[in-house]
């Protein structure tokens, strides 16, 4: 048994003979919704990429690249089959729409991908940092956040310059 | 909270950070400053209405006032907590009414040190993340490396890695059943774990050289071939296990204490399991057979005969039992691979992905530049992303790499089980004894190292 796909998505290819699906913004949450509809129970995974020092990447025609990109990972139990969501998110203004109403799962990893990259999410419940502490300035997992700049960094010292 | 609209992080703009950094505490607040969508996720509540972020108002007593609960911090060193993990718990009484997990404790950034590594140096940063797994990480990152880069492995490889893998998964199961039995007052139990589980780990010092972070498998193949005599300490440890797993049985699976102890407790629905995306063992204790080394098969596992264990009710106990017999059908799976273990090249004769021998080094040119290329600069790997997903002792492992066609990886990210597992945490302790917060803690069987990777 296979699940048929939505036939409207922006663009849709296969990479390393995955399935993934391009979505728009205005789409994203009724796609994601859509999917579970169609039989997706799961979303096993969701993270954020930063394509800043790749910013021509290999993208179908009608998908205008932009620095983020949010990627989730669907997986339906019943007919074991994958799918996968590429958003392309923009630099000024990283906001995506959270899908934890459809997936309660996906709460700490879209705190994560704020915590780590700096996207945020509208409608998330709690959107606080998850793996680096309250005060802490700056996204570590985005291209231009220096890496080993501070060795360590004491909640009294100054923060990374 | 105003309404959100971080932007992108630069020197003229500075006056941003203090609102990007200014999202709240992490820590769990009195109810009145919660907001209701995270006062139900505290509270356990993961099935909403269709309209979504409604609170079921049975699910928790909204009325009891403030005054008469307390909220208390148990980690991130309290003994229990298996490493890092930090609690907060709501108590009226001895009763959890809400409990939010802390972690970021040991987080030390091995995604982003994912990205300064080569493919060849890759293996020994994702090895660390899972600690109690080590190979598992191994093989989801080579899988991944191997499929963008479109070779696969040779066919003993493949069995070496299955072979591995599945002692691996022996050895973390039996750490579990040494820990729990610790978290549960059974010090018996854990000295026998840890007792099995040397056995197993002196054989992997035999193998790749360390008890753990082995660096093993790596893209195309693994570091070295089994050694003389392989099938017979595989066998001795094999029979030894099995043995002790029906000693296991008489010590804690019928005992009143124990059973006590675990029965019922933390136990959730196969709706709320998949809701949360929980894997591995706590999704298949509430009865769904969901492994992906049956229901999607990876390496050899569809030609190897084993049996997915599931439970009935979700509990404690039906995790114990599940990762009990899994111990069994683990070492079904080595059996198997002794006997079927076919002959040939532990890896793949690709000379730019496989380091030449160390004989040839002396006497070709080329096989020395070849040898030099690989451990300085890395083989390139064409531009693409995938993810690739096994299944670990914990649940479904998965790694994810982008490439941009450079030798180092762009992204990668690993999908941790544990991490994921960690959410079913409020949903197991509402409503139960803080006593019981220490099993069910265990039974989630946390390993903080890929929680904060």
């Amino acid at each position: 048994m296979t699940l048929s796909l939505p036939s409207d998505v922006v663009s849709s290819t296969t990479s390393s003979g995955q399935v993934v699906l391009f979505s728009s913004m205005d789409r994203y949450h009724a796609l994601v919704a859509e999917l579970k509809a169609t039989g997706f129970e799961m979303a096993i995974d969701l993270c954020a990429v930063d394509y800043l020092t790749q910013p021509g990447r290999n993208l179908p025609e009608n998908i205008a690249p932009e620095r983020f990109e949010i990627v989730v990972n669907l997986l339906s139990l019943s007919a074991r089959q994958r799918v996968r969501i590429r958003l392309q998110v923009p630099a000024g203004k990283p906001l995506v729409p959270s899908i934890f109403d459809l997936y309660p799962g996906v709460e700490a990893m879209e705190r994560e991908a704020y915590d780590l990259m700096g996207i945020a999410f509208s409608d998330h419940p709690d959107l606080t940092r998850i793996l680096m502490p309250d005060d802490w300035e700056g996204h570590p997992l985005r291209k231009d956040y220096g890496l080993g700049r501070v060795p360590v960094q004491f909640k009294e010292a100054p923060g990374p310059r | 909270m105003t309404t959100i609209d971080p932007t992108i992080r630069t020197v003229e703009r500075s006056s941003t950070l203090s609102f990007e950094t200014s999202e709240g505490r992490q820590e769990m607040t009195p109810r009145d400053e919660t907001k209701p969508g995270e006062l139900s996720k505290e509270a356990g509540a993961v099935l909403r209405l269709p309209e979504g972020g409604v609170l079921d108002p049975s699910q928790i007593d909204l009325e009891r006032p403030d005054d008469e609960t307390m909220i208390i911090n148990m980690g991130p060193q309290h003994p229990s907590t298996h490493g890092v993990l930090r609690l907060m718990l709501e108590l009226d009484g001895e009763t959890v009414l809400r409990t939010k997990s802390i972690i970021g404790y040991l987080h030390t950034g091995m995604e982003k040190t994912g990205e300064e590594l080569t493919y060849v140096q890759g293996g020994t940063n994702v090895t660390r993340m899972d600690y109690l797994s080590p190979l598992h990480n191994e093989i989801a990152f080579s899988l991944a490396v191997e499929s963008l880069l479109g070779i696969e492995a040779p066919a003993r490889a493949t069995w070496i890695r299955m072979i591995m893998g599945e002692l691996n998964r022996v050895s973390s199961h039996l750490l579990w059943m040494a820990t729990n039995g610790l978290d549960l007052g059974s010090t018996s139990m854990m000295i026998y774990g840890w007792r099995e589980r040397e056995m197993v780990l002196t054989f992997f010092e035999k193998v790749t050289g360390v008890r753990m972070n082995h660096n093993f498998i790596r893209p195309g193949g693994s570091a070295a071939d089994l050694p003389d005599g392989w099938e017979d300490d595989v066998t001795v440890i094999c029979d030894t296990v099995e043995a002790r797993t029906y000693e296991y049985d008489e010590l804690l699976t019928g005992q009143p204490i124990f059973r006590n102890r675990i029965e019922g407790v933390g136990a959730f629905t196969a709706e709320e399991a998949i809701a949360l995306g929980v894997t591995g063992p706590l999704l298949r204790s509430t009865g769904v057979p969901w492994d992906l080394r049956r229901s999607m098969p990876y390496l050899a596992y569809d030609q190897v005969n084993f049996d997915v264990i599931v439970g009935t009710y979700g509990d404690n106990f039906d995790r114990y039992a599940i990762r009990l017999n899994e111990l069994r059908e683990s070492i079904k799976i080595i059996r198997q691979c002794i006997e079927k273990m076919p002959s040939g090249d532990y890896r793949i004769q690709d000379a730019k992905v496989t380091p030449p021998p160390r004989g040839r080094i002396d006497e070709s040119m080329e096989a020395l530049i070849h040898h030099f290329k690989i451990f300085t600069e890395g083989f390139t790997v064409p531009e693409g992303e995938v993810y690739v997903p096994v299944e670990s002792p914990r649940g479904e492992l998965g790694c994810y790499i982008v490439s941009d066609g450079s030798s180092k990886p762009l992204r990668i990210h690993v999908r941790a089980p544990s991490f994921v597992n960690l959410q079913v945490l409020p949903l197991m302790l509402r409503g139960g004894l803080l006593s019981d917060a220490v099993a069910c803690i265990s039974s989630v069987d946390p390993v903080m190292g890929e929680v904060d990777r």
